[in-house]
């Protein structure tokens, strides 16, 4: 027993990784990914270098504990999406 | 605000009936956390079907399994929200999230599933981590 969506897609709910096209790397729970956007909660962000660590060492140790939420909500415009995916997969 | 008691008691008792212990308050969580010998199994239960939809039926499956943990016992995020706090208090390092699960041994931390790696999952799924997870601290040798 669950509790209950409105239709927002297959990665409502789910944690994602998304990539930039730039130095960020964001990773949060999807809300719904439309053609203009993908809208998160919940969300850490990870600047390539911060902490001496690169993007991929960061993601690398999300999947592995989880992230420390930095934002409430965040909506990123697809222009500047490189990639999504699914942090569980990772 | 926590959830009505009416839509939560259902989500609650998919663990209780199957022998989950719940910590209600932070003394609770305390008095679990005291008992320092054995193995346990903590579930950080969530309303959020996405992912607490997998895992109280994957923790089910698990419990199928040979090697299990001795003690069972459940808090439930956004809803008891101090003994929830005071259960994430005893692993810190690790980024709050639930539903998530923890194993225990001996009072330490020794395995944890975030909701990351529940919500893509089916239930068989977090079942197969689980038991993989009882084997490999829960086992016990063979005597010689």
């Amino acid at each position: 027993m669950g509790t209950f969506h409105q239709d927002k897609g297959e990665l409502h709910g789910i944690t994602v990784v998304v990539d930039t096209v730039g130095d960020e790397v964001y990773i949060g729970r999807c809300d719904e990914m439309t053609e203009e956007r993908i809208l998160l909660h919940d969300v850490d962000v990870h600047r390539d270098g911060e902490d001496g660590r690169s993007k991929d060492e960061y993601v690398e140790r999300a999947a592995r504990f989880g992230i420390w939420k930095k934002l409430e909500q965040l909506a990123i415009p697809t222009e500047a999406i490189a990639s999504v995916r699914r942090l569980g997969d990772l | 605000m926590p959830y009505s008691p009416l839509m939560v008691n259902p989500m609650k008792e998919e663990l209780t009936s199957i022998g989950f212990q719940e910590l209600l308050t932070p003394e609770d969580v305390d008095a679990f956390m005291s008992e320092r010998e054995g193995t346990a199994l903590l579930v950080i239960n969530s309303v959020c079907g996405c992912a607490a939809g997998q895992a109280r039926p994957g923790v089910h499956l698990a419990l199928e399994n040979e090697s299990r943990p001795d003690r069972l016992v459940t808090v439930f995020a956004g809803q008891d929200t101090e003994a929830t706090k005071q259960a994430r208090s005893y692993f810190e390092d690790i980024p709050p999230s639930s539903p998530s699960i923890a194993l225990f041994k001996n009072s330490e931390l020794v395995y944890f599933v975030p909701r990351h790696r529940i919500e893509s999952r089916s239930a068989e799924e977090v079942a197969a981590d689980l038991k993989s997870a009882f084997d490999r601290y829960f086992a016990v040798a063979p005597a010689s």
